[in-house]
């Protein structure tokens, strides 16, 4: 791809996170965060409102100072090396920080510029035909729809092909299928090497999408692990006989037309697989 | 990344101007503003008003070029505010850019865009009789005043732009810009008025402003009025500089 140019910088955890604490004004948010996200994982930080998943991204994506702790983000100390971060990551914020009044290819271009990419325009078409967006990136985004617009935004976070992407609640305020447009690209992004780090206040988009799924609850991280490790916190499954009943999603879709995965131009589709082949990044 | 300064922020300023180009009501709104009160002083209260030799077209147009720098900065403080609503502001500030290329692509949209305002206003002034004595040399004293006073008050449109909580607090502040002109030696001489306004009108910088480029269209001596007019705006812009530089860092640490 034309677009790599990411200082990869030494092995070990994408990010590692040490008693991280910071408080605004009276409110203790953080009040000693530690966990540590491997090479090329999606890790969910989840959490209620409030919980300060927020200024954990801020914080990682040197937005906003701790008071306390380390954050190394590939390698590099957020606090002592801003820069070599900036360098190592992208972010996605709660709302999509696109730009309205250009369309989705200018948008594309402006940040491909801004990471000194060479060929600027040849790295947008190659994301607007990723994501489907080809036949509106000559349209403002100011026209967009929701999933559309998200897409828009997580596409201009790959540009320059950072190791680390921070996707802060990607899915809130989206309808049902632009949800599941999302969450293929966020799995289209993990089967290329790059790591997620993505918040959400959503269990099943945590169960759905992550390798392993950290509870931040009153500033501490409470649990961390695999889904399976979560599951086993409980007390073992016991066998019981329920009729299914389809859920509302499922008759959602049903009513709808069927396929979840549609999009504007292209049909990705293979929602209903929680694979990661490299090969639903490229089509088309 | 302080290497790419130049480069950042003439991407980013590419992107502002955008902006202004795909809304050109932004500054056809900034110019007429300014046409509608110059129409207004000149065929309406211009027979009233004592201009003395000149026309009124000619006494009226400098404090008119102010009042439009006056509304135009206001779009700056809307742009930078609608930057820091949405999230594109925080995708630059985490993005491997020169941070101060941001504030400065705003700044330089300003002054392009306040440009072909005061150019639009001034070729209206020309159709409504306006005549100048002025060679290139006091041409380019007018352009060079006219742009430092654009950038004073666009540092300070900076500090709104930043801090606004609301879309009208980001521009509120531009009202007593655009009014400062009406109590100086804009519209009426200052002589005419009681006392402590008068004081007031005679020490504020719109009125050295305006007399200097008055002068200036005049082919008159600027006198000494010339380094009263260039203290207020160098002065003013230092300070908006620095508050704005100071509001900026506190946003971004």
């Amino acid at each position: 791809m034309s677009y790599l140019s990411a200082t990869d910088q030494a092995q070990g955890p994408a990010i590692q996170v040490r008693g991280l604490e910071k408080s605004y004004k009276e409110v203790h948010v953080l009040r000693g965060v530690d966990f540590e996200v491997a090479r090329g994982s999606i890790f969910a930080l989840l959490g209620s409102n409030g919980a300060g998943k927020t200024t954990v991204v801020r914080i990682l994506s040197t937005l906003l100072a701790a008071d306390a702790g380390t954050s190394l983000v590939n390698g590099f100390d957020v606090a002592a090396r801003p820069a070599d971060v900036r360098e190592s990551i992208s972010l996605t914020g709660q709302f999509a920080a696109v730009d309205e009044i250009l369309t989705g290819r200018e948008n594309l271009v402006l940040v491909a510029r801004l990471r000194h990419l060479r060929q600027p325009g040849a790295v947008a078409d190659e994301l607007l035909r990723r994501f489907s967006l080809t036949e509106a990136g000559g349209r403002r985004a100011a026209t967009y729809s929701g999933g559309m617009r998200r897409r828009l935004d997580i596409a201009m976070s790959l540009i320059g092909n950072p190791p680390v992407i921070f996707l802060d609640e990607p899915t809130t305020g989206l309808d049902p299928e632009a949800r599941i447009e999302v969450w293929q690209a966020v799995r289209s992004l993990a089967a290329s090497g790059t790591t997620v780090l993505l918040t959400t206040q959503y269990l099943d988009e945590a169960e759905q999408l992550a390798d392993r799924i950290a509870i931040l609850h009153q500033g501490r991280i409470i649990v961390n692990g695999t889904l399976a490790d979560l599951r086993a916190l409980l007390p073992p499954a016991k066998v019981e006989y329920v009729e299914k009943q389809p859920s509302l999603e499922d008759v959602f879709f049903a009513v709808v037309g069927g396929d979840p995965g549609r999009s504007d131009t292209a049909d990705t589709s293979s929602t209903s697989s929680t694979s990661r082949t490299p090969s639903t990044s490229s089509k088309e | 990344m302080a290497t790419h300064f130049v480069g950042d922020t003439a991407v980013l300023t590419g992107r502002t101007m955008r902006h202004v180009t795909r809304s050109p009501d932004t500054i056809i709104t900034t110019a007429i503003m300014p046409i509608a009160i110059m129409l207004l002083f000149v065929y309406v209260f211009g027979g009233a008003i004592d201009s003395g030799s000149v026309s009124s077209v000619n006494y009226m147009l400098p404090g008119i070029l102010l009042i439009t720098i006056g509304s135009g900065i206001a779009y700056t403080a809307f742009r930078l505010f609608t930057d820091m609503q949405g999230g594109i502001f925080e995708r630059f500030q985490s993005m491997p850019i020169a941070r101060p290329g941001v504030l400065w692509a705003h700044v330089l949209t300003s002054l392009t865009s306040n440009a072909i305002s005061l150019a639009l206003v001034i070729g209206v002034a020309f159709a409504m009789g306006f005549r100048t004595g002025a060679g290139p040399l006091a041409w380019l004293a007018v352009v060079g005043i006219l742009l430092l006073f654009t950038l004073a008050l666009t540092w300070i449109a900076v500090i709104p732009g930043l801090t606004a909580k609301s879309i009208d607090g980001a521009s509120a502040f531009s009202y007593p810009l655009i009014f400062l002109p009406f109590i100086s030696s804009a519209f009426v001489p200052t002589r005419t008025m009681p006392g402590p306004v008068r004081a007031f009108a005679d020490n504020q910088p719109v009125t050295s402003i305006v007399d200097t480029i008055r002068a200036l269209f005049a082919g008159q001596p600027v006198g000494s009025g010339v380094w009263t007019a260039l203290a207020w705006c160098v002065g003013i812009l230092v300070v908006a500089y620095a508050v704005a530089n100071v509001v900026y860092r506190r946003k971004i640490s």
